[in-house]
């Protein structure tokens, strides 16, 4: 079976400055893989790869996704084939409201996917974001607002889920989505994001944390650790507790 | 919140929308122009002579017109802001007709096809229908269509062609015209005054209130045209309106020059709004002089954008005479590459409690300047007044330009001002975090100007707000 995504021996540069040096990682369709590890040692940027930012050059390795190397792709068009980045920070976009721009991304997901078939109506769509948010237990004038525009840390990781559940994705990377959050506020938003997953089981997921509590949430079928710019270790949900206590020191 | 995109697109979709189909060449088409076989190009006291009797004009336009010549031939041109150097008053035709019908036809079948295509493309007649109470429009130097609802010319609503209304209303013009801006203001106030024609003229008696906007809309055919269109607007006092004005012109890629004239005046606990898309071709010169005079209580609101022409100085003006009066300044200019958008406001605090806020959004793109150029002034008499002006700059990219000139003057210590300037670039990770939902760089890039200017175009009526954003995503796609 060909892996969902596969990275193979990535290495990746910022300004000249190596910070990937080398990163395996295979994650099959369903699973959830976790990757912890100390600031700095290169999840964000792991995160930011996959997704196609602009600013990260790849200097060696590649990033095969369903069999396929997406390293020529631009963020956009990784996007369209099914790869999601939920942000550690969300962007605050004033102007521009988070349900213009979501029919925006759902049309533009709808014409790849079909570009025959005319986009999606108005209030069509507004009757499927209604539904999708009564499920995440979110206000209705929640979409109304500007995109993440003076939202707290919470409602901007609850919009994150809500784009995440309108748009599907096969591949979730999630970059620290636990960070910034008091206890109840991550409750309400893994479970969000695991109503999400648990609909698609076709869907991989990579969660980037520092902290082991969202693992309570988000049970792990793998656990990695990193630290300058490799994974240095991998294993089961045990690891994530041996870390717990231990810390990433003696790795 | 009001939102114009997504609420627009569910009227789109149930109207096919009037401006939705917009593209560049629907401006930048030209139809032939024949006609301008009859008219030369360059000014004389012959041509402002010509003019005059071609209108069968009274003896005291002629007069003034004169005046007005006169003082264009002694004005210079203005030493400050964007070079006009190039500007070539020999090469521009001052006046010519493509239809002989004075006053406009009063239905659209009734105007020339290729004409009326013009504004068919342009989506006139069909907003005429679906949401305005009235329409001008002008081709060239003259009105060709005008119209107005029935209620509202019962009412003793006037919704003119200007020629005609200095044959039919001859004293209520003279008491007004050129009274709020003079011909010896400055240069292109004089050549409008001894060249202008056409434009609109629009008189809202006492308590009237027009609840639909009316429009005009100037278009310039010809090559190296000029339009010195003239409106007068009149509103009485407790009255209330709101008029749209719209601009167009094919690119020649020679210059042609737009000098109109706006004068308005808002009676005593009046309203009126004047919005206006002005989107000339890059090659035109528009050097339009916007000025209101308001009375006690009243209220002045300018909603202005500007996209077009490749040199453009325009500062609507509010003179608060009354107190207690308002004027507000919303404005939106785009310079894209080899554009000048010098434009701004002028306020003037005379009367007490009198209050102004200007918020202008500016965009520099493709090595295109775009310049706020500000004139407040709180003089002696004008007690507690208040004014806040907010200037926002995005600069798209390294080679493009913003300035900021804010000329503030207060003359009293019970006034409060306030000025907030600020400049930003787009952000690489406002545009990643877009395109990461599967939204293209160009797309994210719109997007993200769209909502920059969302807090003005959301003041216009729908459909023109689809308009702007329209605009705009053409000033994006087009490098």
């Amino acid at each position: 079976m060909t892996a969902l995504l596969d990275i193979k021996n990535l290495e990746v540069a910022i300004d000249g400055k190596a910070i990937l040096k080398g990163v395996n990682l295979t994650i099959n369709e369903g699973e959830v893989h976790t990757l912890m590890g100390p600031n700095g040692s290169g999840k964000s940027t792991l995160s930011n790869v996959i997704m196609g930012h602009p600013k990260y050059e790849v200097t060696g390795g590649d990033i095969y996704y369903k069999g396929k190397s997406i390293l020529k792709m631009e963020a956009h068009e990784r996007a369209l084939i099914g790869i999601f980045l939920a942000f550690q920070y969300p962007k605050e976009i004033a102007g521009v409201t988070l349900e213009e721009f979501l029919l925006a991304a759902y049309r533009a997901k709808q014409a790849h996917a079909d570009p025959s078939k005319p986009p999606i109506l108005v209030f069509r769509f507004k009757k499927m974001l209604k539904e999708v948010m009564a499920e995440l237990k979110m206000p209705e004038d929640f979409a109304e607002r500007f995109l993440n525009h003076g939202f707290s840390g919470g409602e901007k990781k609850k919009a994150e889920a809500l784009q995440m559940a309108i748009l599907q994705p096969t591949l979730a990377v999630m970059d620290e989505t636990d960070s910034g959050l008091d206890v109840d506020a991550l409750k309400t938003i893994t479970a969000n994001i695991d109503k999400v997953m648990r609909k698609r089981e076709k869907t991989g997921t990579l969660l980037i944390t520092h902290y082991q509590r969202i693992l309570k949430h988000l049970k792990p079928d793998y656990v990695h650790v990193m630290k300058n710019g490799r994974i240095v270790k991998s294993g089961g949900p045990k690891l994530a507790h041996e870390l717990e206590e231990e810390g990433y020191e003696h790795l | 919140m009001a939102d114009p995109h997504v609420k627009s697109e569910v009227k789109e979709e149930k109207s096919e929308g009037i401006f939705a189909g917009l593209n560049r060449d629907t401006f930048d088409h030209s139809d032939p122009s024949e006609y301008m076989e009859k008219f030369k190009k360059g000014i004389s006291p012959q041509l402002v002579a010509h003019i005059s009797k071609d209108k069968d004009e009274p003896e005291w336009m002629l007069h003034q017109r004169m005046k007005a010549y006169e003082y264009f031939t002694r004005i210079p041109l203005p030493d400050w802001g964007p070079s006009l150097e190039k500007l070539d008053f020999d090469e521009i035709c001052f006046f010519a007709k493509a239809a002989d019908k004075k006053g406009g036809y009063d239905s659209w079948d009734k105007v020339p096809a290729y004409i009326k295509n013009t504004f068919d493309r342009l989506g006139i007649p069909e907003a005429e229908k679906q949401v305005l109470a009235g329409v001008g429009a002008q081709y060239e130097s003259e009105v060709i269509y005008h119209s107005i609802e029935k209620e509202l010319e019962e009412q003793g609503v006037l919704f003119l062609d200007m020629d005609v209304a200095v044959e039919k209303h001859p004293e209520l013009v003279q008491k007004y015209f050129m009274k709020c801006v003079p011909a010896n203001d400055h240069k292109f106030a004089a050549l409008h005054g001894a060249v202008w024609s056409g434009g609109t003229f629009l008189y809202v008696p006492k308590g009237v209130k027009v609840e639909k906007p009316l429009q005009a809309y100037f278009r310039m055919n010809a090559m190296n045209m000029g339009q010195f269109e003239h409106t007068l607007i009149i509103i009485d006092d407790g009255a209330e309106a709101h008029y749209i004005e719209g601009c167009s012109a094919p690119k020649y890629g020679s210059n042609a020059l737009h000098a109109g004239c706006v004068e308005v005046f808002v009676g005593k606990g009046a309203k009126f709004r004047y919005s206006s898309v002005e989107n000339w071709s890059k090659d035109t010169y528009n050097l339009n002089t916007k000025r209101a005079i308001i009375e006690e209580g009243g209220i002045m609101e300018w909603v202005g954008g500007n996209m077009g022409s490749g040199v453009t100085m325009l500062y609507p003006c509010s003179i608060l005479k009354g107190r207690n009066s308002r004027a507000d300044h919303l404005g939106i200019a785009f310079a894209n590459a080899g554009q000048t958008q010098d434009t701004g406001a002028k306020i003037f605090h005379l009367g007490e409690n009198t209050s102004s806020r200007i918020v202008m959004k500016s965009i520099s793109k493709g090595g295109g300047k775009s310049i706020y150029r500000g004139d407040l002034r709180i003089v002696k008499t004008a007690k507690n007044a208040i004014s806040q002006v907010e200037c926002d700059a995005l600069i798209l990219d390294p080679i493009s330009v913003s300035d900021t000139y804010p000329n503030i003057k207060v003359d009293n210590n019970s006034a409060t001002v306030n000025h907030e300037a600020r400049v930003g670039r787009l952000n690489e990770e406002d545009i990643f975090y877009l395109t990461s939902r599967g939204i293209p760089v160009a797309q994210a890039e719109a997007m993200i100007v769209n909502g920059f200017i969302n807090p003005i175009v959301r003041e216009l009526p729908l459909e023109y707000a689809v308009e702007m954003n329209r605009l705009i995503e053409l000033e994006m796609e087009n490098l």
